[in-house]
């Protein structure tokens, strides 16, 4: 198909230790038998708790990590091929930008400015283009103002968002933000999130958040749930917060609208309806009552 | 807070001296080095305190920051200058004899112009390259200069990378120090007290984190890396280039020029100035 942009088939990947000592962790974080489609333009949350495999998923996405069995297809191209070269890898990789979780580990320059230049300086764009593509991310992610800061003098959001400039300066077509708001406080948190809205609905990027934030997750169109490696649900954001008993076997929760209303429903108060935001929660309730009375 | 000390003793600033190209600095650094190193008489220490005097007044950094750094040094100064005063032989009558002790003007002269040699060495060297260039511009700087070296597989853009980045996490390791040592503390950890092998025992629970995560950081940011393409200078562009402008020309001109001039006046012999105490003073030899 033509508007996908990601696909895999059958993934797997094991950590190996080369050592005595087995790392639980690891052992754990390996992925089986993912099989994904994501669609160019797509807005999807990849949920799971700590060790479900879902970072090792970016990874083998953004050819950190290359599948023990299994094959990826980015924008059509095989990457899991056995001719793919360096200079593929490195052409491919342009097309999916990957936001990490410590804003501290991903930036490279003492100057904000010169950070957002890293990615296209690496493409080997003419400078007219870099400084462009530099002044139009900062502005895309506010933070203009702080061009010419030291990036260690910035908070945590702040960070953050000079990382995703960073990302955006390269414009590619999917970005993969890995857990990228776990280390953030709640400000930076609705700041980042409301980049990635703003990245998928107004640039058409393709937006992949991997997280254990359900309140994040319940914002994209489309969860896909990974639990001890695998996929263990896919669907819209709708369907899949509304199994609360499946999320709740893989120790993760639905949203607290749903939650409300699954608790509700447990002791004996059956109330049609969906509770994914709170409004809806509100109204599902408020019907509810309203027929009780009648 | 420890984290805000300045690196390097950079001073940010707009003077023209902050303005130059780093590399011109680095250059006029290198034959400030041999100018100073060729004086030898007291016309062309003279024109060496002059450019100093000059690069101080221009960069408007404060004499007492300079004094600072000269301060470290003073008791060397003093040694070498009293060990010179000591041990030099003159040609004429000493101008003080007692016990084994005979002090010349040669021996005075030498000390002095020693003295001023290391003096006029950091002071020229702080002025142009730590005060008044930030360490990633020296570091661009250092990597177009060698550039050259590229042909013969020296991996100047490399060493050039490891070393920005070191600088960049310079204060990112400070804060976690601080972060690691406020951590020990509230457990008990006393690092104030005892003596110096107590002490230096304490850093230990202190530098075993510091490192392990220094690790775990340097695995990330090459993940990172990667993942924004990066795969050293091939095909990579700079989004600020480095630009020779007509002040690097100038101020390369009038060090260069102050430097000839040294190299002269020091292998030239002063047949043609009539000896006399004039000649004596101005181009005493040492």
């Amino acid at each position: 198909m033509k508007d996908e942009i990601i696909r895999t088939e059958n993934l797997s990947f094991t950590y190996e230790s080369d050592g005595d000592e087995v790392l639980v962790e690891d052992k754990l974080r390996g992925v089986k038998n993912i099989s994904l489609s994501v669609k160019r333009g797509e807005y999807v949350a990849v949920l799971g708790h700590n060790g479900s495999g879902k970072s090792t998923l970016a990874k083998l996405l953004n050819m950190i990590i290359s599948p023990d069995s299994g094959k990826i297809f980015i924008d059509g191209v095989d990457v899991t091929a056995e001719d793919f070269t360096e200079d593929d890898v490195y052409n491919t990789r342009r097309k999916i930008g990957m936001v990490f979780q410590n804003p501290d580990n991903q930036l490279v320059a003492t100057v904000v400015e010169e950070d957002v230049a890293f990615g296209p300086e690496n493409l080997g764009l003419p400078r007219e283009e870099i400084r462009r593509r530099v002044n139009s991310a900062l502005d895309k992610v506010g933070m203009t103002a702080y061009a010419h800061h030291a990036p260690h003098k910035l908070s945590g959001g702040q960070k953050q968002r000079v990382a995703i400039a960073g990302i955006i300066a390269m414009k590619p077509e999917v970005i993969i933000f890995d857990e990228s708001t776990a280390m953030l406080d709640p400000l930076g948190r609705r700041d980042v999130v409301g980049i990635m809205e703003q990245l998928n609905r107004e640039e058409g990027i393709t937006v992949i958040n991997i997280t254990h934030y359900m309140d994040e997750a319940a914002r994209a169109d489309r969860v896909v749930i990974i639990n001890d490696g695998q996929i263990a649900a896919d669907g819209t954001t709708r369907e899949v917060f509304s199994k609360v008993e499946l999320l709740h076997k893989m120790g993760l929760e639905s949203t607290q609208g749903n939650e409300l209303l699954y608790s509700l429903g447990l002791s004996g108060e059956k109330i049609s309806g969906e509770g994914l935001t709170s409004e809806e929660c509100v109204e599902a309730i408020l019907g509810y009552l309203q027929g009780k009375v009648k | 807070m420890i984290s805000d000390i300045t690196l390097g003793q950079f001073f940010p600033g707009y003077s023209p001296l902050h303005k130059l190209d780093p590399r011109t600095k680095i250059i006029l650094a290198v034959l400030s080095i041999v100018a100073i190193f060729f004086a030898n008489n007291a016309v062309s220490f003279a024109l060496l305190t002059l450019a100093a005097v000059v690069m101080i007044a221009i960069s408007r950094i404060s004499f007492k920051v300079i004094l600072r750094g000269i301060r470290p040094i003073i008791i060397i100064l003093l040694f070498t200058a009293v060990l010179n005063i000591l041990m030099t032989d003159g040609k004429g009558t000493p101008l003080v004899e007692f016990w084994i002790i005979s002090i010349y003007t040669e021996g005075i002269v030498r000390a002095v112009f020693m003295a001023l040699r290391v003096v006029l060495l950091i002071v020229i060297t702080s002025m142009l390259l730590t005060y008044t260039t930030s360490p990633i511009s020296l570091t661009d700087g250092l990597e177009s200069l060698l550039s050259p070296l590229k042909v013969i597989r020296v991996p100047v853009h490399t060493f050039a990378m490891m070393m920005s980045i070191a600088l960049r996490f310079i204060p990112t390791l400070i804060e976690e120090t601080e972060k690691i040592m406020n951590a020990q503390k509230s457990r008990g950890a006393d690092f104030s007290s005892g003596g110096l092998i107590k002490r230096a025992k304490a850093l230990i629970p202190i530098l075993i984190p510091l490192i392990v995560s220094s690790f775990k950081r340097a695995e990330e940011l090459a993940t990172a890396m990667e993942c924004r393409c990066y795969r050293g200078d091939k095909n990579r562009t700079k989004l600020v280039k480095l630009q020779f402008k007509g002040r690097d020309i100038v101020w390369f001109l009038a060090i260069a020029a102050i430097t000839a001039g040294i190299i002269l006046l020091s292998i030239l012999p002063y047949k043609f100035v009539s000896p006399g105490i004039i000649y004596d003073i101005a181009f005493f030899k040492i």
